[in-house]
């Protein structure tokens, strides 16, 4: 490979020469920290031994997780190097380093130094056991890593994960997502007993109990089993565990190999002095592969400490020393809150301990207190206070004077009057400070990217910094940060709708109402719309909002309708399309699967998948194929089950009395009625509903957003649930005694949704956000209201109850689905 | 708007390939290459203004083509990045552009330029592949 080596800025010579072993988050912060004080000092060289650029390694969790791509974790792209003048080399592991001579080899090449940054991080930590050495075995500390357990996900149905730490239980999380079984394996009794205390560890593992990930605490690995390839684990008391996937998560131990063998003084780990200088005077290092002071480090706090240093000093500065920060932890498991910094007990009798624990909701917090003083917390359940503690341990604030609110926190404290300043000082905060730990940048680089950006908006920071763009713990602060600066930080009961206009949902649904505006256009001009067209937020958004207020008299927008609405199939990955048929109630024929069968073969369709609604999805159906697919299915009777909709998706059923021993009622019948009446609605977002025919709820009905479980005595009907990414149990509405009130009220909660709730809205948010006594005030208590939502729900159900496949069979929209010309 | 590097009796080559009248306003239909070609997604703004573009969004191959167009851009139907109609560009702060081809109007009739066709696929050609 012919890379130039130290070709330094073209004109400018006699620099000195930094070379920099590390292409990772520690080193090249400190790059960044140096550019920043020194950009011309040196010519600088980066080595990475990945081939990528430098990334965020902390958000690899999200990653395999799905919640994000290589792309979003990527911190300093191949451009930016250029930008700064800084030569990179990745691919190609340094070999050695020779502090006599000041150079560094790597393959053939030599590379002389005037500086050198050693930024090596760390290893995973193996155990010493029988088995590492198998297909199928991952640690989780890279890329290569990631890429090959998200394989092994869609190749494998189990997987073990050694270790339930913080990293162990990311991965472990990471894998479930992506549809795995899994079980941890810790050596420890609790989990994550580093962070947190023993009372926090177990309400985590029952959390993530029953999202379905087993453990198997006081687990000490003795063998991994398998031949071939990984086929489970064996423990020291004999349990064993199957699994086709084995990730290693352990822990992790400085790589100092480099740095011993060039004669540098090592202990755990490459050791430091407070100015980031190992044993050579010319050689630094910062990040996981360093010890100071006795201690190694893992967490991104005190590295960014040290990289700001580490730069100072290379930068020329002679009294910048490094000082550890008080760090915290968090977990990024979706929806499982976990906080903790600092002491996690009492260390003597002289330390007090204040704590809350209410085991039902969840929610656990403990504080660690010293001299009056807060030396440690850990945080379960409910974690917002998570900073302000910690801002209190760092700022070693005096709590007497509000220790009884302390466990309650910062807005109950503030609210009693007796906590300390309210909010966020910005102007005390110095320009240095971290704001946001995920993407390190500093309060200094969200100010100057505010003003020589000229940004106004949270969003906007938040695209052009990244600055609490990944967990968003920190969005007070870079909220308060944009208010001190003159932006526009608006917490307002009805945010704007998008960047096209001021006015938020509900001001313009009454807007439309009350001005009786009757198409996009006329919206857009009578409330001012800063853009000629509006955008791909707004225009459905308004669309329906019109259908919904107007539902005899407006004009269907096609061009305002996301692409899977406006063809009737949803788009997948490759751009073909899923075609699902309705089967009410999840009933089918021997007629209308050999409909799809026939479709499926004829149409050569690659995937014939069975839904979570009880339908039959096939996957692959090009675009132009779609209106004779429609027209085979219809001939069988089958019509759109809408799985593309912002609107009625299905209804799922179990059998019900008609057949099962247990039923108490007809669900399958009920189900199917319900269908009937609600095909074909649109609705902010989707919609599902369930039924199921006895308490043994064998069709979901309580995370469905409307359900209905039978009883001996009637009907319970059941609303605002969510089986998705954030799990929300339906609340109950009221017990009827007949099918007919049943449908009643379901057409009456639907219309309301319609009504009230935002485009995009699901019916759990929005029963979170107006309370289920608003709903029960609305659909029970007032017969008379009940009555008119019902009906105008039934008349706007009359203007769309017609098959869109059948319409598009016969040609309607035609142009859609034909391409305008071939060309050579 | 010239393809840059059209050469000989090509750049003087206009396709025709349908009428103004065949595009919905601020909508989009797609023409096909016929060997292995990429496809090309050609808009009509609101104005009546018509562009083409390679029918491949720069961040993960999108089709532009079944997008929301607004203004001179249109929105990418599987997650959302911007694409200036007129420049190819994505709307900042996404970073990545797609190939336009020069488009003429004459009489309702659309034609678009072979060589810039054939400089698309060039540049196509030359681009890594997503990642």
């Amino acid at each position: 490979m012919a890379t130039p080596l130290n070709t330094g800025t073209p004109g400018v010579r006699g620099k000195e020469r930094l070379v920099v072993v590390g292409n990772g988050m520690a080193a090249m912060r400190t790059v960044e920290e140096l550019l920043a004080r020194a950009p011309w000092q040196y010519d600088i060289t980066v080595i990475g031994a990945e081939p990528h650029p430098n990334y965020n390694r902390i958000m690899l969790s999200s990653v395999l997780a799905g919640e994000k791509v290589m792309d979003d974790i990527v911190i300093n792209p191949r451009g930016w190097y250029d930008d700064n003048f800084v030569t990179l080399i990745t691919g190609r592991p340094v070999t050695a380093i020779d502090p006599a001579a000041k150079t560094v080899s790597l393959d053939d090449d030599v590379l002389p130094y005037d500086k050198l940054l050693l930024g090596t991080g760390s290893k995973p930590m193996a155990p010493p056991i029988p088995g590492l050495q198998l297909p199928g075995v991952h640690a989780f500390r890279d890329i290569a890593d990631v890429d090959a357990m998200i394989a092994a996900s869609e190749r494998h149905h189990r997987a073990v994960v050694i270790g339930g730490g913080l990293l162990g239980l990311e991965a472990a999380w990471g894998l479930k997502r992506r549809g795995m079984s899994v079980a941890v394996v810790h050596l420890m009794p609790t989990l994550m007993e580093r962070q947190l205390d023993t009372t926090a560890g177990e309400l985590l593992q029952r959390d993530l109990d029953e999202r379905g990930i087993a453990f198997f605490t006081n687990g000490q690995t003795e063998e991994i089993l398998g031949t071939e390839r990984a086929e489970g684990v064996l423990l020291a008391d004999g349990r064993q565990v199957d699994a086709d996937l084995v990730v290693l998560a352990i822990g992790i131990r400085p790589n100092i190999d480099l740095a011993r063998a060039a004669g540098l003084d090592v202990n755990r780990g490459l050791l430091v002095g407070d100015d980031m200088r190992t044993s050579d005077a010319n050689i630094y290092a910062v990040g996981e592969c360093i010890e100071h002071n006795g201690q190694v480090f893992g967490l991104v706090a005190p590295i960014w400490e040290q990289a700001k240093v580490c730069g100072a000093r290379l930068a020329g500065d002679e009294v910048a020393v490094y000082v550890p920060p008080t760090v915290f932890t968090s977990l990024k498991i979706t929806g499982v809150d976990v906080f903790s910094a600092g002491a996690l007990a009492a260390a003597d009798e002289a330390d007090e301990e204040i704590t809350l624990h209410d085991a039902r909701r969840g929610v656990y917090k403990k504080m660690v207190l010293r001299d009056d003083k807060i030396v440690g917390s850990v945080l379960y359940g409910h974690v917002t206070d998570g900073p302000w503690y910690v801002q209190l341990m760092r700022e070693k604030t005096d709590v007497s004077a509000f220790r009884d609110q302390l466990v309650f926190g910062r807005a109950f404290a503030e609210q009693a009057g007796t906590a300390a300043p309210a909010g966020i000082d910005v102007a005390a905060m110095p320009d240095s400070e971290q704001v946001c730990d995920c993407n390190g940048v500093s309060k200094g680089r969200i100010c100057e990217t505010i003003r020589s950006k000229d940004l106004t908006t949270l969003d906007a920071v938040r695209a052009h910094t990244k600055a609490s763009a990944s967990c968003g713990q920190c969005t007070g602060k870079v909220e308060a940060i944009l208010a001190h600066l003159g932006g526009a930080v608006m917490h307002r009961a009805d945010p704007a709708m998008c960047k096209c206009t001021d006015h938020g949902h509900d001001a313009v649904r009454h807007a439309i109402r009350e001005q009786r505006l009757t198409s996009i256009a006329a919206v857009r001009a009578a409330l001012g719309w800063k853009t000629p067209d509006g955008c791909q937020k707004c225009r459905p958004a308004l669309n329906y909002y019109l259908i919904c207020a107007w539902p005899e008299s407006y004009r269907d927008d096609a061009q305002s309708r996301f692409v899977n609405e406006r063809v009737h199939a949803n788009i997948q990955k490759d751009g073909t399309f899923s075609v699902v048929p309705r089967m009410w109630g999840g009933l089918t024929t021997p007629g209308e699967l050999r409909a799809i069968a026939d479709a499926a073969e004829k149409y050569a369709i690659p995937t014939v998948k069975v839904t979570g609604g009880q339908r039959i999805d096939l996957l692959g159906v090009t675009k132009g194929q779609l209106p004779n697919v429609w027209a085979d299915l219809n001939k069988a009777g089958l019509v759109s089950g809408h799985a593309y909709a912002k609107g009625l998706r299905t209804v799922k059923t179990c059998v019900g009395s008609e057949w099962c021993r247990f039923g108490t009622q007809d669900s399958t019948g009920l189900g199917v009625k319900i269908e009937q009446m609600c095909w074909g609605s649109w609705t902010p977002h989707k919609v599902k509903l369930a039924v199921s025919g006895c308490p043994r709820n064998c069709a979901e009905a309580t995370i469905k957003d409307i359900g209905i479980v039978c009883v001996e005595a009637g009907y319970d009907v059941v609303v605002g649930g969510n089986g998705g990414m954030e799990v929300r149990v339906t609340d109950h509405l009221v017990r009827l005694a007949s099918e007919g009130e049943v449908l009643e009220h379901v057409g009456a909660f639907l219309q309301l949704y319609r009504e009230e709730a935002r485009y995009l809205e699901r019916t759990a948010p929005w029963v979170a956000r107006v309370g289920i006594d608003y709903a029960r005030e609305r659909i029970v208590a007032d017969d008379a209201g009940r009555a008119a939502l019902h009906e105008r729900f039934l008349l706007s159900q009359s203007q769309v109850q017609s098959d869109p496949w059948a319409q598009r069979a016969a040609g309607a929209e035609a142009h859609e689905f034909r391409v305008l010309a071939e060309v050579g | 708007m010239a393809p840059e590097n059209g050469g000989g009796e090509a750049d003087r080559q206009w396709i025709e390939v349908g009428c103004l009248d065949d595009i919905p306003r601020r909508g989009s239909r797609r023409v096909r290459g016929t060997d292995a070609g990429v496809p090309i997604a050609l808009f009509r703004t609101a104005e009546d203004v018509v562009f083409a573009l390679v029918d491949r969004c720069p961040h993960r191959a999108g089709p532009l083509s079944e997008g929301i167009v607004q203004g001179c851009a249109v929105a990418c139907p599987l997650h959302g990045w911007v694409i200036d109609l007129a420049s190819g560009q994505a709307e900042a702060p996404d970073e990545g552009s797609v190939p336009i081809i020069a488009v003429r109007v004459e009489d309702g009739r659309i034609l678009i330029s072979a060589a810039g066709l054939v400089a698309a696929h060039e540049v196509l050609a030359r681009a890594p592949k997503a990642a």
